[in-house]
């Protein structure tokens, strides 16, 4: 008795019920197609910060003011209280620490911009005027603000795709005038498109003054919450990380022993925490369709039960015509594995479509996984082993006699 | 004549006795003592207690006797669906009695043929592939498989029906379906537990001249256990069972023949109907 024949033995079998086949490989295709889906949503989100953060450069490291404590959320001071981190440190920084290229504070502002009747409220960033080659975001028409105008708290404005297209539709913003909290400021760039970031939040609706001028002209103090510093290389970032917090240890006086009253990350320690937060997602999500998948795996083994209950004629007909018990046994395994493999192969497919359609629909992106298909495959295969060794064994334990007299 | 030297072999007196008495022919079914006992809680059910029978290659032989008296005990063992408690059970030269349940099962496969009383067709499949079936537990190929359904098919008169399944079969056709699908792997031996049990008088001879004309054109040894005299006389040898015993055994002496009986029958087989159809459809 060949194995071929057993298969083309299952296979003749499940054809004679289809609807009964269908229905009970929905359960794993269901299974199977979640858990794609839910996997592929959680990497698509891990790819896209990922990508994100590799666009800001290897060599970048964030300061920002305030101690940070165990669960990653900044303490102390910072937006309120105390101020520990200041333009001196900063300059500082620039001059002092050989490993350190560029640096820029970033000082957020909300303000309104008003051109003639047209009113736009949005965030004002200020930076210096090596932002956007620290942040490898380039100007897209114009030019960025100058060290000149850093240092003389020039009204100088570059605004982002969104502002331009809202404030100056159909013309060229480079060289207008913009008031910004009532004071006239000179447009003199408009930044390339970047589009949204991975929480959907649209990066060109903003717009980049020289620090100086937010400080004093919009927000009237020179508290700096957060900066960016960019490392000659991205070899000498762990080194420039360790010197910046030398350097501002010793600016701010800190004893041995005292913590820190600042931050420097790096954009892996960055990356880490939030690739931490989307496996943890991803996981979590997976785990509840995988749930699922186990619910289907006991539909079948439900069915096959059934079936074999229900069969118990046929099999005293296959075992009276020269069927062995392993046969029987094959037979009815193969079954079960044909089933939960054919809805696993369903649920690949389905899975694959909606992780194409999810982001097209709702915006988020995704990421369909090898392991994940891989995965689904073994398991499903392994579904039908397990949930159909029971029912299968019942069948070839049934003696022929008596499941022949079987009403 | 190897039957001959294997009796020779065994040198039993019994064996002697009976080779004398029939001719030549070689044993297909030689039981010696069989017993069945049935243990059901404390009872005991004595089913069959000594039943010695020898039956030769080509015979027909149909078994009688009242309910319950192991008519299909003894077919079940002689079927090897089931083992005797004692005795001996040789098939085909084969001693049968000590065997596993796979070992039975390849014997089943190789050398039986079932016929039962409920057709017991596989349902949603057509009479080709119930009549494939066993070919496919005995590894037949696949051109082989369909070569021989179909032959055996048209050899029960129910050639163009290979796509019907059995519920688009009347019984008489289902169950010659089934009688297809017991000669298909050219068994020694076909069993027949009541075979026209469910059907009509006329269908019933149809199924005994299919019976009678394997038996006579191809000398298949058939077994069948019966209730009713008249099937019984289609046969040319009764055996009567009674409380788990042989009580009588006895030849035919002029065997009924399906074959002239059926000519002189009305016809109303769905098959003229077909023909009829045929006629009037070319006729408009
Ligand atoms: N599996 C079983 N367990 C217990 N007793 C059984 C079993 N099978 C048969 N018997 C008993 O053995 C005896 C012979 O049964 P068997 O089925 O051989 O009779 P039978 O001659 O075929 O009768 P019928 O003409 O009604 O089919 C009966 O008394 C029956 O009750
Ligand atoms: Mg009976």
């Amino acid at each position: 008795m060949n194995f071929l024949m057993i298969i083309r033995i299952a296979f003749r079998a499940l054809a004679r019920n289809k609807a009964r086949a269908a229905l009970t490989m929905l359960g794993i295709i269901i299974g199977v197609s979640a858990v794609i889906i839910m996997v592929s949503i959680g990497q698509g989100a891990q790819a896209s910060v990922q990508a994100q953060i590799e666009s800001m450069g290897t060599n970048l490291l964030f300061v920002s003011a305030g101690a940070q404590n165990v669960g990653g959320v900044r303490s102390g001071t910072g937006d309120s209280g105390t101020n520990t981190l200041t333009v001196e440190d900063l300059d500082a920084i620039r001059r002092e620490v050989p490993s350190v290229a560029m640096v820029s504070p970033q000082i957020n502002a909300r303000a309104q911009l008003v051109v003639g009747n047209q009113n736009w409220s949005t965030s004002v960033q200020g930076v210096s005027e090596q932002f956007p080659e620290i942040r490898k975001w380039a100007v897209g028409s114009g030019d960025f603000f100058t060290d000149a105008d850093v240092r003389t708290a020039g009204r100088v404005i570059v605004i982002g795709q969104t502002i331009a297209d809202n404030l100056f539709p159909g013309q060229d913003a480079v060289g207008q005038t913009v008031r910004v909290s009532n004071m006239p400021f000179r447009v003199v760039g408009v930044m390339a498109r970047k589009g949204q970031d991975p929480q959907g939040r649209d990066q060109d609706d903003t717009a980049f003054a020289p620090y100086t001028s937010v400080q004093k002209k919009i927000l009237g103090s020179t508290r700096v919450s957060v900066a960016y510093v960019s490392a000659v290389s991205a070899e000498a970032t762990y080194t420039a990380q360790q010197q910046v917090g030398d350097l501002l240890r010793q600016r701010h006086k800190l004893a041995a022993g005292v913590p820190d009253d600042f931050t420097v990350r790096n954009m892996s320690d960055v990356a880490e925490a939030a690739n931490q937060t989307n496996s943890i997602m991803t996981i979590l999500l997976g785990s509840i369709a995988g749930v699922s998948l186990l619910v289907g795996g006991i539909g079948i083994m439900n069915i096959m039960l059934v079936s074999v209950t229900e069969r118990t004629r046929e099999i005293g007909i296959r075992m009276a015509i020269g069927a062995r018990s392993s046969a029987v046994r094959s037979q009815f395994l193969i079954e079960s594995v044909v089933l939960s493999l054919t809805g696993g192969f369903a649920g690949i497919l389905l899975g694959i479509l909606v992780s194409v359609v999810v982001p097209w629909m709702l915006g988020w992106p995704t990421l369909v996984s090898t392991a994940s298909i891989l995965g689904s495959v073994v398991f499903s295969a392994g579904v039908g082993i397990f949930f159909g060794y029971y029912p299968a064994r019942k069948a070839a334990a049934l003696d022929p006699i008596d499941a022949l007299r079987y009403e | 004549m190897q039957a001959t030297s294997e009796v020779g072999r065994q040198g039993h007196e019994a064996r002697a006795a009976l080779l004398a008495r029939e001719e030549e022919a070689r044993p297909v079914i030689q039981l010696e003592g069989i017993h069945k006992t049935y243990t059901m809680g404390d009872v005991e059910v004595h089913a069959l207690r000594g039943v010695s029978l020898t039956i030769r290659e080509g015979e027909f032989v149909a078994i009688m006797g009242t309910s319950g008296s192991g008519k299909s005990t003894t077919m079940n063992i002689i079927g090897c669906l089931d083992r005797p408690t004692r005795g001996t059970y040789i098939l085909d030269g084969q001693d049968v009695s000590e065997l596993s349940k796979d070992e039975r099962a390849d014997i089943r496969s190789r050398k039986l043929g079932f016929v039962f009383q409920g057709f017991n067709l596989l349902s949603r499949t057509s009479a080709l592939e119930n009549v494939e079936l066993p070919m496919l537990y005995a590894g037949v190929e696949a051109a082989e498989r369909h070569r021989r359904s179909v032959e055996a098919l048209h050899s029960v008169g129910l050639a163009g029906r290979e796509q019907n399944n059995p519920n688009q079969l009347s019984g008489g056709q289902q169950q010659r379906v089934a009688v297809a699908r017991a000669l298909v792997n050219n068994p020694a031996l076909i069993l027949a537990d009541e075979p026209t049990g469910n059907l009509d008088s006329r269908t019933s001879v149809e199924v005994m001249e299919i019976f009678q004309r394997l038996n006579r054109e191809r000398r298949i040894t058939l077994v069948l256990v019966t209730h009713e005299t008249d099937i019984a006389e289609y046969a040319d040898r009764v055996v009567v069972f009674k409380d788990g015993r042989v009580k009588k055994d006895y030849k035919v002496t002029a065997p009924r023949d399906a074959a002239e009986e059926l000519k002189n029958l009305p016809a109303v087989d769905d098959d003229d109907e077909e023909t009829g159809a045929a006629e009037l459809a070319d006729a408009a």
